[in-house]
């Protein structure tokens, strides 16, 4: 097949714009364009931001680079299969097996035909297509690992259950004595059938839903559903509500990144820094439940608005709380960059390089770690991060030790953010009461910044109100693979480090 | 590094005063146990955590259980890496079906006399995932359970209940 180059931005605008889509526009394209714009991708003019089904047609988020440009480009298959987008670009691979598992749509031509969420066990093929198979084959123990050939190397299988208390998943290790030369990773353990339990379900079991997805992240996926409903139905949200929310966002970053660089640390057998950044947590958490009424914050934002608002006393306490934690970053900093044992393990291992980061436009610490400088707070942005000033963290290393100072530059942002929200939390109304009638069928998109990276929300709402189709697309899909590529070259036992220093997320890519 | 040690020997502990046993969980495991498996596990425990499909907001809570506030070994208790080391299996999730066959390889490498603890909504009933074609829907779908902790997730102080009360039942 002859493909053809384009401009990446000329492609995903054109076809026939789709009237009831809001927030980025969505264009039903031909094949010819659909190819086009995967042959953009893999040229990196773009990145791509997702890719689902509902059954009849494939829909792919695309982010241009120059301009910075959203869309969403849609190809109808009445065939159920269309040109596979991983066979040119690898990021899409893992997202097209997981649509063919759940809606039985088929990338023609994929250079991976493997099942990927399902294992054969679930009494039932397709589940989300309009007619799915019960004829199941419990095919459960065929799945083909990848070949590795060479002369001394063995295999390590490790989970889906693990020793320390993570989520489970399946690691293939293939090494030559302690040297790593492959690593395979199969996931779908935790697959929970959450786009077929959206599909019908009313808006608000949908944001319950959406709020556990993966759970460290309740906040950014539940203002990321919110989001996605809220600019399908054009609603206003209060501004107060808006300030809560990133108030909540940040929190829910800080809470996370320090029990990051504890558990990274303390899977370098440095123990100290744990149980300093494990106290840090917790207070943030009983901050969080003294502030809204839950400790991770679940359900506390809401289709129009927040669920629970702040009391100026609770307000003081967070005050108290964040200043003494900015007295306590420089110590855990020079705590952490003064131990050199820790160094040694942290430094120049499990590199990420700066080619594939961009290439699978890999977001959060991960990506940022290693020079993509992308934080959907900034691009494309959202309220009220334009009223507030923060620095992204930034390294080119791409390894452990990077992942690490990336943390802890974005606990000082989050810290200082903090701060300037309660400084200008403005008054008024914190919840819209009425979720207003759609009328006719509506679709909505929102792009936001959680603790991992950018969660992408597209949601589909029937004339009747309820939900038809909702994708959630978490950042540890095109991190999970990179994770792959960083272990290469080095040694076993350093996995658990190089691991926890991704901390990509099971729930959320399997759902 | 020797001054931030230092500074933590002179500072006063940050731990807890610990939680009476919830009532309701003795009088769970009351009926379930009988008191010779007791005897026979003394009073520590070992546990070994398996998620079987949760949305990892319940092994949030449980690993806070680690921290200095709680500090979970103050009672004996303590997390292992085997289930061939363990007491007591603590299942987080609606029990995915891909998490079945797993579980239930845990469940048998574990030696008797054994404890299942079902943490969150999740684990006890399936939760917001009891419909799906995806799940069993609740851990006593698969394996027997002697303690079901409720919440979701349970907070740290709900977990500490739970499990003293298994030490102390
Ligand atoms: S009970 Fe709640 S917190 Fe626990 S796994 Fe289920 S949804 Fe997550």
């Amino acid at each position: 097949m002859a493909l053809e180059t384009t401009e990446l931005k000329e492609s995903m605008f054109r076809g026939d714009p789709v009237a009831h889509a809001r927030g980025w526009p969505r264009h039903v394209v031909d094949r010819a364009t659909w190819l086009e714009i995967v042959v953009g991708l893999a040229e990196g003019q773009g990145d791509l931001l997702g890719l689902w089904s509902d059954g009849e047609a494939v829909h792919m988020a695309v982010m241009e680079r120059a301009a910075r440009g959203f869309a969403i480009v849609t190809l109808e298959c009445p065939d159920k299969s269309y040109p596979s987008v991983g066979r040119l670009h690898p990021p899409a691979l893992r997202l097209e097996r997981a649509i063919r598992d759940i809606y039985g749509v088929e990338a023609e031509e994929s250079p991976d035909a493997r099942r990927w969420l399902d294992h054969g066990r679930w009494g039932v093929r397709r589940p989300g297509a309009a007619a799915p198979s019960t004829d199941a084959p419990n095919m459960a123990d065929s799945y083909e690992f990848l070949p590795v050939e060479g002369a001394g190397l063995h295999q390590i299988p490790v989970g889906p259950v693990h020793a320390g208390i993570i989520e489970p998943g399946h690691f293939r290790f293939t090494a030559n004595g302690e040297l790593v030369v492959r690593l395979e990773e199969r996931l779908g353990y935790t697959h929970k059938g959450v786009e077929t339990l959206m599909a019908g379900a009313t808006l608000a079991r949908g944001a319950r839903l959406a709020g556990r997805v993966s759970g460290d992240s309740t906040v950014a996926y539940a203002i990321a559903f919110a989001g996605a409903v809220e600019s399908a139905l054009e609603m206003k949200v209060p501004r107060r509500a808006v300030y809560l929310r990133a108030l909540m966002a940040e929190l829910e970053r800080l809470a996370n990144h320090f029990g990051d660089i504890g558990a990274i640390c303390n899977d370098a057998a440095f123990a100290l820094m744990n149980a300093h950044c494990g106290v840090v947590r917790e207070r943030f958490l009983r901050a969080n439940r003294q502030c809204f009424g839950h400790r991770l914050l679940m359900d506390r934002v809401t289709i129009g608005g927040v669920t629970a608002d702040v009391t100026p006393g609770a307000q003081n306490q967070l005050r108290k709380l964040v200043e003494e934690t900015k007295a306590l970053v420089p110590r855990l900093i020079e705590l952490f960059g003064d131990t050199t044992s820790l160094q040694d393990r942290t430094v120049g291992t499990g590199h990420a390089s700066s080619e594939l980061v961009s290439k699978f436009g890999c977001g959060g610490v991960v990506g940022r770690a290693s020079g993509r400088a992308f934080d959907a707070r900034r691009t494309p942005g959202y309220a009220p991060y334009e009223e507030l000033s923060f620095t992204l963290g930034a390294s080119t290393e791409g390894d452990v030790d990077a992942r690490v100072w990336v943390r802890f530059d974005e606990v000082r942002s989050s810290l200082s953010l903090v701060e300037q929200i309660l400084d200008i939390l403005p008054g008024g109304e914190w919840k819209n009461e009425a979720v207003p009638a759609p009328g006719a069928m509506r679709e909505g998109v929102a792009l936001v910044e959680g603790f991992r990276g950018d969660i992408l929300a597209w949601v589909r709402i029937g004339a009747d109100g309820m939900l038809e189709r909702c994708q959630l697309r978490d950042p540890s899909w095109f991190q999970w693979p990179l994770l792959e590529a960083a272990i290469e070259r080095n040694i076993v036992a350093d996995f658990p480090l190089l691991n926890k220093s991704f901390n990509c997320s099971y729930s959320g890519t399997d759902l | 590094m020797l001054k931030f040690l230092l500074q933590g020997l002179a500072l006063s502990s940050l731990t807890e005063r610990a939680p009476p046993p919830a009532d309701d969980a003795m009088a769970e495991l009351a009926s379930r146990l009988e008191s010779a498996s007791r005897r026979k596990l003394g009073r520590s425990l070992s546990i070994r955590e398996v998620d079987a499909g949760s949305c990892n907001a319940c092994e949030l809570e449980i690993h806070a259980l680690n921290n200095a506030f709680y500090d979970l070994e103050r009672f004996g208790l303590r997390f292992v890496a085997s289930p061939r080391h363990a007491d007591v299996l603590l299942v987080t999730g609606p029990m995915t079906k891909n998490m079945r066959e797993a579980v239930e390889r845990t469940y048998a490498a574990t030696p008797d006399p054994k404890w299942v603890v079902a943490v969150g909504d999740c684990a006890c009933s399936g939760g917001l995932y009891a419909e799906s074609y995806a799940c069993e829907g609740g851990v006593d779908k698969v394996i027997p359970v002697d303690l079901h902790i409720r919440g979701c997730p349970p907070e740290p102080v709900a977990l500490l209940e739970g499990l003293i009360a298994l030490v102390e039942a």
